[in-house]
């Protein structure tokens, strides 16, 4: 077996002082194989936002470890941050954060200029990334002339260009209506059919219902941890008939 | 990540918001513009001031007579005029020229007149001393001034007045009843104000007064000093022998006469004209602070707004350096444009005249004023980016 792609171990997250101290994660550990599909569901105030921004790298723990892919990134600069952010991991937001005024392709392009990619070599793999969502077709539109659901596959065409070793989404479905939600779960089980690593954190059962493995986490703490389906295998959503029209 | 690609976001980053980035530009213009062209008008008039009085001769003295029509002992004279010529008493003098002047007279020419603005009688000296040479023809000779012949010098515009196309010299013209003959035609001057220089004519002092003025005092004397250097001590030399003459006694504090002093005008003027000059740019100054407060603001707003888009930036894995060399550059970008488009600005508009000064560049406005305004926009573009880029990305993302 491989290296991990993410090993968390005891990670805690404390925010404010004394009277207002509030534990956002009581030590929380945590191990995602490569290929896996994991759900990481709570209500709110669970921990699992706090949780997500320290994975991505986007926040440091208050204490513990993590290793993404096998490096430590607790001991990293800004610099080194920025590079892990930028190689080892893409993102998906609830609230999509494309950039605005700027094309669908720019947008996927851009983690690749920070990589430091070449102009026509960038445009190649971003309309790739954008052929693999399905939206090789709107490569010219601007963020405020895609529906929701558009938007969020711009973001996860963004996220997948780089080819990182793990696809986090916070929320991805969160500010999308029932048919733009399943677009987008169909293209996360299309990922991870095709063996990408992805994390996804969420509060819909449905959501939660399609990964093959399912995180529960109440205050700050992981309660159940359950395999819905075999790590080797497509996840169940993609098996339930390919209605993803391409 | 390389500069051009740098340089491309930026650019990116500046087309997406046209209008702003539009805006913003004509604010940094019209700051920029306006502080080269009020500086420019203030030392264009300046400059105007000091070529008018630098026309009338720096190396002259002028005395008046203050004494309105008073009675004959304390007017000027022929006699006191010729005193002055005085190798002994008043060594630094290199010409004195007695004047009487009319502004009443009408020259006629067949059929056609013209009131001529001043009818000035003098010597020969007078030309120099004033600096009004003669363009076309002669002047007239210490000769016709003591045999008082009737001839006359007239200035363009009375030229052009009477004679039209014709050459006037040697034609005869009547002023006051007597006949002159026309010598000469005075060199165009510029102008000099209010009143046409070019409208004047220039007589045998003692012809102008047979005809016009009678033998009356005279309007004024012009002395001429050897050497510019040498004005002050003329002036106190002519001040010696006329205190002489009219009795004057050393103690009293005011004589009946007045000496004007060209260089000691222009030295007061000069000193006026940069009094103005600082003013105005004192006031270009703070349009241009006022104009930088508004780019500050226009830059803070901006890099606000864009907090979330840094996150997203960061997030997306750009370092630090990247963000700020970007931010920078539009500012950079949007100052530096905006300075260059204002230096055009005010080079086109210091060809025009403004409230009729015609605007002379003072070129190191230009770069303290382009300097400011890319300073600003720098330091107010910088500041806040520099801000965000230090932020978590958790932080800038979460920023509304």
């Amino acid at each position: 077996m491989s290296k991990p792609v993410l090993q968390v171990t005891n990670l805690k997250k404390i925010y404010g002082e004394g009277e207002a101290t509030v534990h956002a994660l009581r030590g929380v550990s945590l191990t995602v194989q490569r290929g896996d599909y994991a759900a990481i569901m709570g209500s709110s105030g669970s921990g699992k936002s706090t949780l997500m921004n320290i994975l991505g790298a986007l926040d440091v723990p208050t204490s513990g470890r993590y290793l993404l892919d096998g490096v430590d990134v607790s001991g990293l600069s800004d610099g080194q941050l920025a590079l892990a952010r930028n190689r080892l991991i893409g993102f998906i937001f609830q609230s999509f954060n494309l950039i605005p005024r700027t094309t669908a392709v720019a947008n996927v392009e851009l983690p690749l200029a920070y990589a430091g990619v070449q102009a026509r070599e960038r445009r190649r793999r971003a309309m790739e990334a954008l052929d693999v969502v399905g939206l090789a077709a709107r490569a010219d539109h601007e963020p405020n002339q895609l529906s929701g659901g558009q938007q969020q596959r711009v973001a996860v065409a963004r996220a997948l260009v780089t080819e990182p070793a793990l696809l986090l989404a916070d929320e991805p479905t969160g500010n999308l209506d029932s048919q733009s939600t399943d677009d987008v779960l169909q293209v996360f089980d299309d990922l991870s059919a095709a063996g990408r690593t992805i994390v996804i954190i969420t509060h819909e059962d449905e959501v939660g219902a399609r990964a093959k493995r399912l995180i529960k986490l109440v205050d700050g703490s992981i309660v159940t941890d359950e395999r819905q389906s075999p790590l080797h295998l497509p996840p169940v959503g993609a098996a339930m008939a390919g209605r993803h029209a391409r | 990540m390389n500069f051009v690609e740098v340089v491309r976001f930026a650019l990116r980053g500046l087309s997406a918001n046209k209008l702003r980035s539009a805006l913003t530009m004509l604010g940094i213009l019209i700051g920029v513009a306006a502080v080269i062209l009020l500086v420019a008008v203030g030392n264009g008039s300046a400059k105007a001031i000091s070529d008018r009085i630098e026309a009338l001769g720096t190396n002259t003295i002028t005395v008046m007579s203050t004494g309105r029509g008073g009675s004959s002992s304390t007017s000027l004279t022929r006699d006191m005029a010729d005193a002055l010529v005085d190798a002994e008493l008043a060594p630094d003098v290199r010409s004195v020229s007695p004047v009487v002047s009319s502004s009443s007279a009408t020259m006629t020419y067949e059929g056609a007149d013209h009131a001529v603005a001043t009818f000035v009688g003098t010597t020969p000296a007078w030309f120099t001393a004033s600096s009004t040479p003669v363009g076309r023809g002669t002047g007239f000779t210490s000769d016709d001034v003591d045999q008082g012949r009737r001839v006359v010098v007239i200035g363009q515009t009375v030229a052009e007045e009477l004679f039209g196309g014709i050459d006037p010299i040697g034609e005869q013209v009547t002023v006051g009843g007597a006949l002159f003959t026309v010598v000469g035609v005075l060199e165009e001057k510029t102008s000099t104000g209010f009143q046409d220089a070019d409208d004047t004519a220039v007589a045998p002092l003692t012809a102008v007064q047979q005809v016009l003025t009678g033998y009356g005092p005279l309007t004024s004397i012009i002395v001429e000093a050897n050497d510019p250097d040498d004005v002050d001590a003329v002036q106190s030399q002519v001040a010696t022998i006329l205190n002489q003459r009219l009795d004057v006694p050393e103690s009293s504090g005011s004589t009946p006469y007045r000496i004007q002093n060209a260089s000691s005008l222009l030295e007061t003027q000069t000193e006026t004209a940069d009094t103005f000059t600082t003013l105005l740019g004192v006031v270009a100054a703070i349009s241009l602070l006022v104009g930088g407060i508004g780019i500050t603001n226009i830059m803070l707003v901006t890099v606000t707004e864009r907090t979330r888009e840094i996150g997203i930036r960061k997030a997306l894995g750009a370092p630090r350096r990247v963000i700020l060399t970007q931010f920078l550059i539009e500012a950079s970008l949007l100052s530096v444009l905006g300075g260059a488009l204002g230096v055009a600005a005010a080079l086109i508009g210091a060809r025009f005249e403004i409230v009729g000064v015609t605007p002379v560049i003072v070129p190191s406005s230009i770069g303290y004023a382009v300097g400011v305004s890319i300073a600003i926009g720098l330091f107010f573009g910088g500041l806040p980016a520099a801000r965000a880029a230090r932020l978590r990305p958790i932080d800038a993302l979460r920023y509304e």
